[in-house]
């Protein structure tokens, strides 16, 4: 157990520093940041799922007007490591998705490299292509990246013949896309044998460490800058192709930048997606509802360019007590897209199955969801063994009950009607692991004004820029005003990825040790220029204890019985997260991720047409995520608390568990309005309308 | 996108001139659909006829008691006329009810009757389309269509017209002004759009070149109506299925009758429909559930529904219905239980 830091700003409420910048249009991302002369870059993408470009013909877009130069696999710059498929581009003709990139057009202007690239003659050899995921495909095999081996503890079969409760249901989540308001964007500039990005990414120092072995360059040779995000959900956390294509460009073009924002349409095949799953559930338990058999065996697709699965299973691992257990967690490689993280990779779509099924389990026992819930709550973690940390699941759907008017819900189903819309309300269950990534340095100097901070931290519009001076005033024990924070560059000391919620955790870290190390090294008041460094290790604790954040969902829709419609009214989420470092930043992270659950639970779909192997539905008019109309009630609070096992600041960070959950209690609201039970999301006006 | 030519047109006749010379140019309205198109290379024209500066922005009072709009007329400000809101208040919510403000600041009346489809595969170029490119085929149908036609769709084509507009003025009876080479006609709205047939490539029946100036109103029919839109989203989304209605019904007997009821259908063909199978059951009869039920169904009889949008069917006897019993104040039937678990 570290000692908590003594705190003044930290657990305030601080308006966001970067606020009175962005809304002036004065904060550079990436795209934004003035260049002289650039040139623009317009992608060549593959319109088959498989087979070969055979033959790439430049010719009409190298004459056309304005392009500099067409970079195709015939002429792209050799790489140096071939191994990761997402990133090794342009080495061959061999096409292993629709929309993977087969070259690029370099023009003087953006509207010429777009019109020139339409110029380009691409004669294909196409092979048969398979992208449908489906329970029983031959390729269904365990993950090679995956983060557990399966689970088979007692007998599971047989515990569920003899339960006296049990549930046998399958459940679907589908191909989910990240869409940051800010798009994938990249500015690269080649000065002799030194490379600079200035690019949207949730970690410069991670991105720098992958693309520079690929490129064969050494990692001090490459600059990346990225000190606004403009949103990411996980997108922009490992580099996808736009940056590799945009580094290759620059080496192309020696002198002048090369700027490619990737398009809505191009980012459904180019910056990764949540991979649909399909997962099978079954439970067992007693008349009271205690588990004795858990069973979840989840399937999700991935692609044969590179490996990622959606780890359904993961929440699964440590969430629900019983005896006997199996868990398998199996990918499906197509000819489909590279998937990646998207905002709680695993959790988010675990939570959906397995959130659903205890919503059946308890309607099949008669028991209140909450009650079940409480009565399989584990003493220690079913999958490692060890003690949480703060295990306050039944905190959360207690108080959040309480807060929401639990007590007002009729258990049975299309019981409610109000002004000819059904009404119910449905409750889950959220988790999501409290980690931290060692290696985050942070610099500590002392100016005349008071103290830079320095960390190539990302601030995805999550309050980065804010919370960390609010830790670095406390941990000086400074006011705020004094703290100058730089981040976002790989000048600066490295700093590990804002993906996991891990950010604030790793982060926070090592500013603290730093500003303990400055006062060691330079006393209580420091010299002018002295500085010092400090860096953050992995968390002891995670030796000892099993470290996760948990919240309670709380959901009431009304459904339109005679169209079907389906429209969230009111939601509400209960978290325990450790001490909440800014109030303001936080909620806005809670309630955002709840948002997006809903968005999973009513909208997101990425519709892939099977025939042609890519996603037809590729922009925002037709990809829905929730407007401001769909979201007309929606709060979140927290338990007050610290996390002693957490690091000095006793924060987990909220990126992602607003998400975990929250599209199963919507699904579960959908079921006490209507009766009827979806399981595979979204959850669209059809399933209550007559067939 | 390809490069092409710009001019701006000083008044209607020479814009009309100048397109109807050139068989590749286009008139350049709000821009909400054709710049989408033009960036995606759904649309090559070599010459953009900008028509932003004519002086087509009046709503003027008509001596017949109707109303002139006046095609360069943005959304917004037509939805937020009071003649408009007073006399023609389904229309008024039908312009509320489409794309965003932002886009309804910019559209105008005589483009949104002109957008095109938002069939997926229309807008995407390395999908094959009858309607992009005749002879090519229709991904759609076998594909995604979701939001694709269940009436009066063809072989070639089964995409629907996205205008939530132009349902309202289809059930307004209002008339297109068009502006052509050889001088000016008036084409019904209902008369203006096509079904696609063999040939949807041609989403009209404007001939290349002819310019829509005005929509006339007719002067404001008797009885009680309205616009509900059904989708998947509460805003900004396209319409799954929409229902522009009026009904008048006299009070005056024993027994309450449907005098008069005109009723169009959005989100479900290829053009705004015209729900005359739906309007002959109830004219004359007792507004009733039963009989709302029975008008959807007579409608719903030439429904061909393709495996993606079966939904449409019930979705749109439910709002058609639902719509009804709002407009005369009649109890809305319920459907029967549906307590079956589904698997989509």
């Amino acid at each position: 157990m570290s000692d908590l830091l003594t705190t003044t700003a930290v657990g305030t409420h601080q308006a966001r520093l970067d606020g009175p910048a962005k809304v002036r249009g004065l904060a550079p991302y990436a795209y934004e940041h003035p260049f002289d002369d650039p040139l623009f870059l317009y992608p060549l993408q593959a319109k088959i799922a498989r087979g070969q470009a055979a033959h790439i013909d430049p010719s009409a877009a190298e004459a056309a007007e304005g392009v500099v130069h067409v970079l195709t696999h015939d002429n792209a710059p050799e790489l140096a490591d071939t191994d990761d498929g997402e990133l090794a581009i342009l080495r061959s003709a061999e096409i292993g998705f629709r929309g993977q990139y087969l070259g690029a057009v370099i023009a003087t202007t953006p509207e010429q490299a777009r019109h020139a690239a339409s110029l380009i003659e691409i004669t294909y050899a196409q092979d048969d292509h398979d992208v449908e995921l489906r329970e029983d495909h031959p390729a269904s095999r365990e993950p090679e990246s995956g983060s557990g081996d399966d689970v088979r503890t007692g007998n599971v079969d047989t515990a569920l013949a003899e339960a006296a409760v049990s549930i046998d249901e399958r459940y679907s989540t589908p191909m989910e896309h990240n869409n940051p308001m800010e798009p994938h964007t990249t500015v690269a500039l080649r000065d002799g044998d030194e490379l600079t990005l200035w690019t949207s990414t949730q970690g410069v120092h991670p991105a720098r460490a992958t693309l520079a072995p690929i490129l064969g360059v050494e990692q001090e040779k490459i600059r990346i800058i990225s000190p606004h995000v403009g949103g990411g959900f996980g997108s922009k956390g490992l580099p996808h192709a736009d940056m590799m294509l945009t580094a290759l460009a620059a080496q192309a073009v020696p002198g002048r930048p090369v700027k490619y924002a990737v398009t809505r349409q191009q980012m459904f095949s180019i910056t990764g997606y949540r991979a649909p799953t399909l997962q099978h559930i079954r439970l067992g338990a007693r008349t009271d509802g205690t588990l004795t058999a858990f069973a979840y065996d989840a399937i999700s697709m991935s692609s044969q360019t590179k490996e990622f699965p959606e780890e359904s299973t993961k929440p699964g691992r440590m969430m629900y007590a019983g005896d006997n257990r199996r868990l398998t967690q199996r990918v499906v490689p197509l000819d489909v897209p590279v998937p990646s993280w998207m905002r709680a990779p695993g959790e988010a779509s675990g939570m959906v199955g397995l959130e659903i099924a205890m919503d059946e389990l308890a309607v099949a026992a008669g028991i209140d969801p909450i009650e079940l819930r409480v009565r399989n709550d584990p003493t220690t973690d079913p999958d490692t063994g060890l003690p949480f940390n703060q295990r306050r699941l039944i905190d959360c759907l207690r108080e959040g009950a309480d807060r929401f008017g639990w007590e007002k819900r009729n258990p049975q189903p299309r019981a409610r009607q109000e002004n000819g819309w059904f009404v119910g309300m449905g409750v889950a269950s959220a988790t999501y692991p409290a980690s931290r990534q060692p290696g985050s340095v942070a610099r500590i100097r002392r100016t005349p004004e008071g103290f830079e901070v320095s960390i190539g931290a990302a601030d995805l519009g999550t309050g980065t820029w804010t919370v960390l001076s609010q830790t670095a005033a406390d941990a000086l024990g400074v006011p705020i005003g004094q703290v100058d924070l730089r981040i976002g560059d790989t000048a600066l000391p490295n700093a590990t990825v804002a993906g996991g919620s891990t950010g604030l955790a790793s982060w926070s870290t090592a500013i603290v040790t730093a500003a303990q190390e400055l006062r060691s090294e330079h006393g209580a008041d420091p010299a002018i220029g002295a500085e010092a460094h400090g860096e953050a290790e992995a968390n002891p604790a995670a030796e000892k204890f099993a470290l996760h954040s948990f919240g309670a969902h709380f959901a009431e829709v009304r459904i339109q019985p005679t169209t079907g419609e389906i429209r969230l009214r009111r939601m509400f989420g209960m978290f325990s997260a450790g001490r909440i470092v800014n109030p303001t930043t936080a909620r806005s992270q809670l309630i955002g991720g709840m948002t997006m659950g809903v968005g999973m639970a009513l909208h997101e779909k990425g519709e892939l047409d099977p025939r042609f192997g890519h996603v037809v539905n590729h922009d925002l008019a037709e990809y829905h995520v929730p407007v401001n109309a769909d979201i007309t009630d929606i709060e979140a609070d927290w338990l007050d608390e610290k996390d002693p096992q957490a690091g000095p600041l006793g924060a987990r960070g909220v990126g992602e568990i607003g998400i975990v959950g929250a599209a199963a209690a919507i699904a579960n609201a959908a079921f006490n309005a209507t009766g009827v039970r979806v399981r595979d999301l979204p959850i669209f006006g059809d399933a209550f309308l007559p067939t | 996108m390809n490069p092409f030519d710009y001019e701006r047109a000083a008044d209607a006749a020479g814009a009309v001139s100048t397109v109807t010379d050139r068989p590749d140019a286009v008139f350049l309205a709000g821009g909400t659909n054709l710049v989408d198109h033009l960036k995606l290379g759904v649309a090559e024209p070599d010459l953009v006829v900008d028509i932003n500066r004519l002086e087509l922005t009046e709503v003027e009072a008509l001596d017949d008691g109707g109303l002139r709009i006046g095609a360069m007329v943005r959304n917004s400000d037509a939805a937020a006329d009071p003649r408009i809101r007073r006399d023609y208040p389904l229309l008024a919510r039908a312009l509320l009810s489409g794309a965003s403000g932002q886009l309804r600041n910019a559209a105008t009346m005589g483009g949104n009757l002109l957008q095109r489809t938002r069939c997926v595969y229309f807008q995407d170029t390395s999908t094959p389309c009858n309607k992009r490119e005749p002879g090519a085929g229709c991904s759609a149908i076998g594909g995604y269509t979701r939001y694709h036609a269940i009436l009066g769709a063809s072989a070639d084509c089964v995409a629907t017209h996205p205008s939530d507009m132009a349902v309202a003025l289809t059930a307004l009876d209002a008339t297109v002004v068009v502006l052509g080479a050889t001088g000016e006609r008036r084409i019904s709205v209902t008369e203006l759009h096509r079904l696609p047939g063999d040939r949807p490539e041609q989403d009209t029946v404007l001939e290349h070149g002819e310019l829509i100036t005005a929509l006339e109103l007719p002067p404001p029919r008797p009885g009680a109506s309205t616009y509900r839109k059904i989708r998947d989203r509460a805003s900004y989304a396209f319409a799954l299925v929409s229902v522009a209605a009026r009904v008048d019904v006299d009070t005056a007997g024993h027994a309450p009758v449907i005098r008069e009821a005109a009723i169009a259908l959005g989100g479900v063909a290829h053009k705004p429909w015209r729900a005359r199978a739906a309007e002959a059951v109830l004219r004359g009869a007792e507004p009733t559930a039963e009989t709302f039920l029975a008008a959807a169904d007579a409608e719903l009889e030439a429904a061909e529904p393709l495996d993606g949008n079966r939904f449409k069917v019930p979705m749109t006897r439910g709002a058609i219905s639902s719509v009804l019993a709002e407009l005369t104040g009649v109890p809305e039937a319920l459907p029967e239980s549906t307590t079956e678990d589904t698997h989509e």
